[in-house]
């Protein structure tokens, strides 16, 4: 090898190294959300009382471990069906984002039907889809009764390729 | 005086840099009236420069947290001095950029400008209109109201599309689970650094081409491109031609002088566009839309067959960008007047009256059921109801029929018009249709509606004829 094609070569290395252990931990950085991601946990939504066998209601809850310049953005809000007083279907949990593109789904009690003012998807009582674009169902989440309480799993923004 | 600029130049050396750069040749004819075509570059710039001073005095008081952020505006647009005025040129500015942008690369395009050995400056161009569309994309999201909120979740959403990675991308996008404390600092930044950084370079690199490869000669029909005799006839037009300061710039400053008092004069009287409701996620009763220029893009995503939706999103975008990039290589060569070249005219119109049809019926969102307006009847409909047929008529407006279906200009226009229905369909025929929905977009009501309800709704509904 000459003096120069070795100087050549050092030179790329080298520059490439810089931009390597500079450029790694950037982008470690901005991945952060998904390499440390929140963990999900169980939020108290209030007493199971306060749900009407038969109605759907908009709850609205604090994120528990929002950062705390997070202001408004750490309240969710969510639609809890009451089905029956009890058992394993007593509640249908949710998410208010049109299964379509993620607008917020609004309940019509005197139509019993959810709608999105965005493209105009519609979903009926139970979530399943009555017309417009969404092709998936409602997003549930998932809930459970502790003593006389509703619990509700804080859930990560759902798209269409969730699961639930 | 006269010392210091001796003083300056043997340092700087400006004869052998600037002085060629600002008096560099440029074909005669752009001396003349077609000259005016030739402007919508530096007019491009000018906004540019207006965007970025703009911008920067905007961030001086803007607080890029969402504790804070509509807050901050709401200081800059209603409290501050001038802030109302800064943050309404910001905004025309923006509009203005948009437009500009496309009718540069329009005139570019039917004068054939692209072809060889402009390629590059079409290609480093066509990245620039991306990145201005990312600007005003991002730079909508900063005003942080409930619009802004939700086009975040929505462009999320459209990101989370994409297949295999999508729903990881599209927390990416969101910089978290959610839309949180994480995700405003994020777009902020990509708003104010990252892709201002990026329009930076490129437009070095485009105006670097620009002088290098020079400005084009205005188009005659029949006379095309050709790799063999192109670059010789351009030096003997260069040779034949005038210097750029000031006997060509001067019509470029005079419109881009007309573009940025157009800005200044619509921030002044019309304002910027209002804030919104505060970004609030449990208020759910919003219509969220985005600005005009994805008015458009927001149509098509209700009009399209819902089966081709993942195509669209995913898909065209990189369909159109990879279109516009490579267009410069598919035909280098040949004809460059727009008259003999009736595919490139069709090209920019049937695009353009596209999108301009959909962004009117993006205006319209004739999709949309009407969910924050009252729903109520106008009189001469309701007048001369027996009670069973105005218990019809309040449970058309309670059930939420009103809001779909339009009757005698009120309500919705998602479904068919029912001011004649019973004109047109049977009572048998309304009954079914009200259990059993259909037509992709009626839900059916028979779990939902009495049939006393039942009753009451369809005697009203015929007396509509």
């Amino acid at each position: 090898m000459t003096r120069r094609a070795l100087l050549e070569r050092g030179i790329a290395a080298l520059t490439g190294l810089m931009a390597l252990i500079v450029g790694l931990p950037i982008i470690g950085y901005l991945l952060g959300p998904l390499i440390k991601p929140t963990p999900l946990q169980y939020v108290d939504v209030g007493a199971v009382d306060r749900f009407p066998v038969g109605q759907t209601t908009l709850v609205k809850f604090h994120d528990p471990s929002p950062l705390p310049w997070a202001g408004q953005l750490a309240d969710t809000a969510l639609w809890v069906r009451r089905r029956e007083a009890s058992g394993p279907n007593a509640f249908q949990v949710f998410s208010v984002h049109c299964t379509h593109l993620g607008c917020p789904v609004n309940w019509r009690p005197g139509a019993g039907i959810f709608e999105c003012p965005c493209h105009g998807g519609v979903f009926y009582e139970d979530g399943t889809v009555a017309g417009g674009p969404p092709r998936r169902p409602l997003f549930q989440l998932r809930w459970r009764v502790a003593g006389t309480h509703l619990e509700i799993e804080s859930a990560p923004l759902p798209t269409v390729q969730s699961k639930a | 005086m006269r010392r210091l600029l001796r003083w300056l130049n043997e340092r700087l050396e400006l004869q052998d840099s600037l002085v060629p750069l600002v008096d560099h040749p440029v074909p005669r004819e752009l001396g003349s009236r077609v000259g005016w075509f030739y402007v919508f570059g530096s007019v491009t710039l000018a906004l540019f420069i207006v965007q970025v001073v703009t911008g920067v005095a905007l961030a001086m008081t803007y607080v890029p947290a969402p504790i804070s952020a509509y807050d901050s505006l709401r200081f800059i647009t209603d409290d501050a001095v001038l802030g109302r005025l800064v943050r309404g040129i910001h905004y025309w500015g923006a509009a203005a950029m948009v437009i500009l942008v496309l009718v540069h690369m329009t005139q570019v395009f039917l004068f054939g400008a692209h072809r060889y050995p402009r390629e590059l400056n079409w290609m480093s161009g066509s990245i620039l209109l991306l990145l201005t569309l990312a600007m005003a994309f991002t730079g909508q999201l900063l005003r942080w109201d409930q619009d802004a909120y939700w086009a975040v979740v929505v462009a999320a959403e459209q990101v989370g599309r994409v297949p295999l990675i999508g729903d990881l991308m599209a927390h990416v996008v969101v910089a978290g689970n959610d839309v949180g404390g994480a995700t405003l600092t994020r777009f902020f930044a990509t708003h104010v650094f990252l892709i201002p950084a990026l329009i930076f370079g490129l437009i070095g690199v485009h105006l670097y081409l620009v002088v290098k490869r020079g400005i084009s000669e205005p188009p005659k029909p029949g006379q095309g491109v050709d790799r063999a005799t192109y670059k010789e006839r351009y030096e003997a037009v260069l040779a034949q031609g005038i210097p750029f300061y000031p006997e060509v710039v001067w019509r470029d400053v005079v419109v881009a002088f007309g573009a940025v008092a157009i800005v200044v004069a619509l921030a002044a009287t019309v304002g910027p566009v209002a804030l919104g409701q505060p970004p609030d996620p449990t208020v759910i009763l919003a219509d969220p839309r985005p600005d005009w220029y994805f008015l458009g893009y927001f149509a098509l995503l209700a009009l399209i067959p819902p089966d081709a939706e993942t195509v669209v999103i995913v898909l065209l975008p990189l369909l159109a960008f990879a279109f516009l990039f490579l267009l410069p290589l598919a035909r280098p060569f040949g004809e460059r007047h727009w008259s003999r070249r009736p595919g490139a005219v069709a090209v920019v119109a049937i695009p353009f009256i596209a999108y301009v049809a959909l962004i009117v019926a993006g205006e319209q969102s004739p999709w949309s059921p009407i969910l924050t307006r009252t729903a109520s009847l106008p009189p001469a409909v309701t007048a001369g109801l027996d009670a069973q047929q105005r218990r019809g008529a309040d449970l058309f407006l309670s059930k939420g029929c009103w809001s779909c279906h339009m009757i005698d200009g009120s309500g919705g226009r998602k479904g068919p018009d029912l001011s004649r229905i019973a004109a047109r369909q049977s009572p048998d025929r309304i009954v079914q249709r009200i259990l059993s929905g259909g037509g992709g977009n009626m839900p059916s009501y028979a779990a939902t509606i009495s049939p006393q309800d039942l009753a009451d709704l369809t005697a009203f509904l015929e007396t509509r004829r």
